[in-house]
């Protein structure tokens, strides 16, 4: 949890700040100031939480740029520009190119405001986000309080995500008295979004591999009991059972290591093409948005998933072709071959 | 020499809490080279012994005696092996398998005898030509007519290089030219190759050609009759 009293500020020199940027496993930092507040237009004043970032580092760090739906990115280059969410101009009743007033403390509890000209308008998966939040850049900050007051907080991308612990405990080390959180603590709930999601996938894969095998146990049941006659006469003629097991097994192994490919590169075309068109679920937009998550999902199945997925259709072949390979074996040659 | 030898074979089937006894007692000696009809009406038990005598079916008393060895009571693993090596099948319906050619179906017996490549092709074509199918080898099954199926089972029942052929009613599915045909090829065989046939049959034509009759009713056997050649 942020704690956004402005009296807290990082405690860190230029040379720390160096340090971050040349460290060999961060590709970007920005650099944020945060201040609770209040935003004013003609229709009224709104809670809010008020950024200051540096909006080139910002882009490197985040995608907050691309969310823009209205309006630019303080491109202009002008002073005093702020950046709000689509929800809060909705319900302060304001445009791109209006002015509001942005109404905070400063680190001496002085009241402070200054008049905003909004550059433009963000719409992010969040409608709560969106409701609360504005950017404005570090330098007006500083022109309205004065030197007086450090940054609050330092997003840093990392080049590779899965050493995300260790250089969290390497920066704790180089930076005492700082907290230090992945994503992961600062927004647990996207963490148990993720969490959750990875037990669905194995619950769906489960459900899949379930299906799968009553597929090949049906499939093979009805091969071995329409065969029955052509067994029979196998059996008579002095085919063990051992081959007669076999013989079933590899056609059941044959069926899902014929079919598994097929399916897995049906699904790598389409994940390919929602990848890049994106999954429209907007008509529960509304729903996802209050949790966060994006109306239009972008699927990703990492390289892993699908030897994973290769190896346990394989699997499950092999153990589904059990039952219809015994039923095989129990068959009477004498029966079967009378049989229609 | 005895091929075969039954002793006292009974065959005795519950059915609901009625005792059938579908083979009853048979005392029956097969000598080599001998082309013998089982005969009888319908349900007299030729069928059962026939697949008793070749180890389908397990006998409910008495012995099955193969070349010297006693086959009733062998364990299932190895009956199926004795089968393999020492008995050839020849069914009503010809049970070829349909993905196969003629060839093809021929050789599969002798794969299952670990045969080497070159050896089962070369015997399956040598068969295929005896039955009169060699331009035939390449067919599949469903391109073939019913006579010629049953030749290619017969070459396939020789396949194994087996003691005895057996045939339960081979000429039932097949019209009078393909039966004298078939009938033909298997008495050559019988004469020139001294091929051991045991039929089980009520088709006369079949009945005509057989060298020795054993007519059974009721699971036992009530004449057996030699003829001359």
């Amino acid at each position: 949890m942020v704690d956004r009293n402005p009296e807290y500020s990082l405690m860190l020199d230029s040379q720390k700040i160096d340090a971050l940027q040349n460290h060999p496993e961060i590709k970007f930092i920005s650099q944020r100031s945060l201040f609770n507040g209040m935003a004013s237009s003609t229709a009224g004043g709104n809670g809010v939480m008020i950024t200051g970032i540096d909006p080139d580092a910002e882009r490197d760090v985040t995608n907050m740029w691309s969310m823009v739906s209205e309006g630019s990115y303080f491109e202009s280059g002008k002073k005093n520009e702020v950046l709000i969410g689509e929800r809060l101009a909705k319900k302060m009743k304001v445009a791109p190119g209006n002015k509001i007033v942005l109404t905070f403390q400063d680190t001496e509890g002085t009241i402070v405001s200054g008049a905003f000209r909004i550059t433009g308008l963000f719409k992010t998966a969040s409608s709560k986000y969106d409701e609360v939040s504005v950017f404005v850049k570090n330098q007006d900050l500083i022109n309205l309080l004065g030197t007086g007051f450090g940054m609050h907080e330092i997003a840093i991308l990392l080049k590779n995500e899965l050493i995300l612990e260790e250089v969290k405990s390497e920066l704790s080390t180089m930076l005492p008295g700082n907290l230090i959180e992945g994503w992961r603590e600062i927004s647990p709930e996207l963490g148990y979004a993720d969490d959750m999601m990875a037990t669905f996938l194995y619950l769906f894969l489960l459900i899949v591999m379930f299906a799968l095998s009553f597929g090949i146990i049906n499939t093979m049941l009805m091969a071995v009991l329409e065969r029955k006659k052509e067994l029979g006469m196998l059996m008579s003629v002095g085919m063990n059972k051992g081959r007669v097991f076999l013989m079933i097994m590899f056609e059941s192994i044959f069926l899902g290591v014929t079919a598994g490919p097929i399916g897995i590169g049906l699904s790598y075309l389409t994940v390919a093409y929602f990848q890049s068109t994106g999954l429209d679920l907007s008509m529960w937009g509304e729903g996802l948005e209050s949790f966060g998550i994006s109306s239009t999902i972008y699927p990703v199945v990492e390289r892993e998933y699908y030897v994973i997925i290769s190896v346990l259709v394989v699997l499950t072949s092999i153990l589904s072709s059990i039952y219809p390979a015994r039923k095989a074996l129990k068959l009477n040659p004498v029966e079967s071959l009378r049989a229609i | 020499m005895t091929v075969i030898e039954t002793k006292n074979l009974r065959k005795t089937y519950d059915t609901n809490h009625i005792e059938v006894h579908a083979v009853n007692g048979v005392d029956l000696k097969i000598e080599e080279g001998e082309f013998t009809a089982l005969v009888g009406p319908s349900g007299s038990g030729k069928t059962t012994l026939l697949n008793l005598i070749g180890g389908l079916d397990e006998a409910s008393e008495g012995e099955v005696i193969v070349g010297g060895t006693v086959i009733t009571g062998l364990k299932d693993s190895k009956l199926i092996d004795f089968r393999l090596h020492n008995i050839g099948y020849v069914f009503q319906a010809y049970n070829l398998i349909p993905v196969l050619t003629a060839v093809e179906n021929v050789e599969f017996i002798m794969l299952l005898q670990n045969r080497p490549k070159a050896e089962r092709e070369a015997r399956a074509l040598e068969l295929l030509k005896k039955v009169g199918l060699e331009d035939k080898a390449k067919s599949r099954p469903g391109e073939m007519s019913g006579g010629q199926q049953q030749r290619v089972a017969v070459a396939r029942a020789l396949a194994s290089k087996p003691r005895f052929i057996l045939a339960d009613e081979p000429t039932a599915n097949l019209d009078s030219i393909s039966t004298t045909n078939l009938l033909d090829i298997m008495a050559k065989l019988n004469q020139e190759e001294k091929i051991t046939f045991i039929f089980a049959t009520h088709d006369q034509r079949v009945i005509s050609k057989a060298r020795r009759v054993v007519t059974i009713d009721d699971g036992k056997i009530i004449s057996d009759e030699k003829r001359d050649a």
